[in-house]
């Protein structure tokens, strides 16, 4: 006893004398592994992001002109309805396919989940082009998808080059981001709850309504939010599937910076595609707390754009 | 939803898995109203399995249970209406303790204010009043499972069923809330189903120990009875320690052990194969032979190791043959006794008792 009194205080004593260096040069040694990083992001995405909201205000004469002339030519805000339609599509439509999907993930033997989980992945592991040709086939004028459609009652469907058949394939492509996020939650629930809700009195259906679906929240909104976001700058699917008559955003800043040379139009809209998304992920922050936004964040920065 | 009649009868209980054995093997055990009764037995015996099947999280193979004399087979988990209490707490993480406390009496549309004053009188009741606006993550083990405790008996069930709630506790801990849950025990009447491993809280908690043993009910009764008269060589080991030989009964009263031969009472009639066991605390050393009394059965003996535990000593000894066992005694009957001295260990032939021996290899047997 005497001996574990005494030692708290030299314990507490010895650290200003020797650890503070020590801690400093830690902190230094940490800074220098993070500086490649901190250098490449800098000149690769800081840099060029100025640029273009700097353009956006200069180009082609200072002012607020391009935002203007956003909010004023009648066409990029219908685009960008639009744009938020189709991502809420995919996001709900891919909530409902992803939720009880990864709820049978969490439940399966580890040789079906491998197999899940594979199933999943399978989009993500074929090339963007293939994918996107191999859907272009399925939903054209007489395809597979079509043909099955008729067989339902619902004959002479057109997919291709319209926003529907966009928000199709966004939503198969976009299916593991939705999945993953919610079968890592899922997994950490603990399954006794479920027995001890019963165990209360409250049948199947409430004890997954009010225990497992609370629990797994931060699950969905962090997959949700992720395909949201991605959904929101998805280019190559909607140009290859849709049509200039059902263009989403990503697409007419293509054609603003290659076709039109208008690259301080072309910034103004990045910007505002960049402050929706911006809200879309503090939103979702808001909803599940810190976490899951950050997990949002660092998938999105390297998502199939 | 008050405390009615809590009494429960599981007859023939039976349990498989597929097409493999039984683990739950014809159980029938019959509780009375506000009893605690303890499912006591080693991992895989089939204890826990029981209580999955009386809670409803198990569908039973084959036998009844019932409750108060109605059959529950055909009611889900959420309508038996019993109290359970989880070893991993189960506390739902995502409400506050007193939300926690209140979600049984929610599902049970209970009005708020009665909701409200349940609540704090249950917390009230675990020691835990003021602490409503905690979240779990924010209490202690031994705190969780006193909130655990609490959502479980807040609805006043017959029954509380409790999963071995103490495992996950550390030894202190685990004292105080033994002694909390004898306590709640006392003070609301329930019937408590309790089952574990350990049996030293299996015999100071329980009104009855239904020991198990690979899916059988091994012996059932008080924790004196079954210490004092265990019946078969698993329990023997199982509850207590004991000094156990594997000798043969001879006729006219002998018992056969290594060359020793031992006076034995009321053994007409038994078969031949019967272990005997002797509890530590029977057991008295003496370190010369000439300092035996008479009229005593005894046994040499090498003492390998002598510990000293403050109201006792402990001699650890060795018998030949590869058998061990130990002696409990105060420490004046260990004048003269030192670690690696050879003794005469001796008992009075009425602190003795014949067991069954083992019909069929348990592996689990030794490692209680």
């Amino acid at each position: 006893m005497p001996a574990s009194t005494a030692s708290p205080p030299t314990a507490a004593s010895a650290p200003p004398a020797g650890r503070r260096p020590a801690a400093r040069r830690r902190r230094a040694a940490a800074l220098l592994l993070l500086l490649p990083a901190l250098i490449a992001l800098i000149l690769f995405f800081v840099l060029p992001l100025l640029d273009i909201i700097i353009g956006s205000f200069t180009d082609p004469e200072p002012g607020l002109g391009n935002y203007l002339a956003l909010f004023s030519d009648g066409y990029t805000l219908r685009v960008l309805g639009r744009t938020l339609l189709v991502a809420l599509i995919v996001t709900l439509v891919g909530l409902l396919l992803g939720y009880p999907y990864a709820y049978m993930m969490t439940l399966a033997s580890p040789t079906t989940r491998a197999v899940m989980v594979t199933v999943v992945l399978v989009p993500f592991w074929t090339s963007m082009m293939a994918r996107n040709f191999a859907w272009m086939v399925l939903i054209q004028d007489g395809g597979v998808v079509q043909g099955i459609l008729s067989l339902v009652g619902l004959s002479g469907v057109t997919l291709l080059g319209t926003a529907t058949g966009v928000a199709l394939s966004m939503t198969q492509v976009l299916l593991p981001f939705m999945v993953l996020p919610m079968f890592s939650v899922m997994q950490q629930i603990d399954r006794r709850l479920l027995l001890a809700g019963q165990s209360l009195g409250a049948s199947r259906l409430s004890t997954f309504r009010k225990v497992y679906l609370p629990l797994s929240l931060p699950g969905v909104i962090s997959g949700g939010s992720l395909v949201f976001v991605l959904a929101l700058g998805f280019y190559v699917t909607p140009a290859l599937l849709g049509s200039p008559q059902s263009a989403l955003i990503a697409q007419i800043i293509s054609v603003r910076t290659r076709d039109l040379l208008d690259f301080g139009g072309a910034g103004a809209m990045g910007v505002l595609i960049l402050v929706v998304t911006l809200i879309a992920l503090g939103a979702s922050r808001r909803l599940a707390g810190t976490g899951t936004a950050v997990a949002a964040h660092a998938v999105a920065a390297g998502g199939d754009r | 939803m008050t405390a009615g009649d809590g009494r429960i009868e599981l007859t023939d209980l039976c349990k498989r898995y597929g097409s493999g054995p039984l683990v739950v093997d014809h159980v029938n055990i019959d509780i009375a109203s506000g009893e605690f009764i303890t499912l006591l037995g080693p991992s895989g015996s089939g204890k826990t399995t029981t209580l999955n099947m009386i809670a409803g999280f198990t569908d039973v193979t084959s036998g009844t249970i019932k409750l108060g004399g109605r059959d529950i087979a055909p009611l889900p988990p959420h309508r038996r209406a019993f109290g359970m209490v989880f070893q991993s707490y189960a506390l739902f993480p995502h409400m506050t303790v007193a939300q926690n406390v209140a979600f049984p009496l929610r599902e049970r549309k209970v009005a708020k204010e009665e909701i409200a004053r349940r609540v704090e009188e249950t917390l009230r009741l675990v020691d835990l009043g003021g602490m409503g606006g905690r979240r779990p993550d924010e209490l202690s083990g031994g705190q969780q499972q006193r909130v655990a405790l609490a959502r479980a008996v807040v609805f006043s069930p017959s029954v509380l069923l409790l999963d071995e709630p103490l495992s996950a506790l550390d030894r202190k801990l685990r004292q105080t809330l033994q002694q909390e849950i004898k306590r709640l025990h006392e003070e609301l009447k329930l019937t408590f189903v309790f089952v574990t491993h350990d049996q030293d809280e299996a015999m100071s908690l329980s009104d009855r120990i239904a020991v198990f043993n690979a899916g059988r009910v091994e012996r059932i009764g008080t924790p004196a009875d079954l210490y004092r008269d265990p019946g078969t060589r698993f329990v023997a080991g199982f509850l207590g320690e004991s000094n156990l030989f594997s000798g043969r009964l001879r006729p006219g009263g002998v018992y056969e052990w290594a060359g020793h031969k031992w006076a034995v009472r009321d053994a007409d009639g038994l078969p031949a194969g019967r272990d005997l066991v002797v509890r530590p605390e029977r057991l008295l050393l003496a370190a010369a032979p000439t300092d035996v009394p008479a009229g005593v059965n005894s046994v040499q003996a090498k003492v390998t190791g002598l510990f000293f535990q403050g109201t006792h000593q402990r001699a650890e000894l060795d018998y030949g043959d590869g058998m061990t066992g130990c002696a409990v005694l105060s420490p004046d009957a260990m004048a003269g006794i030192r670690a690696g001295s050879s003794v005469t260990a001796y008992w009075d032939p009425a602190h003795q008792v014949l067991v069954t021996p083992p019909t069929d290899p348990h592996p689990n047997e030794e490692t209680a």
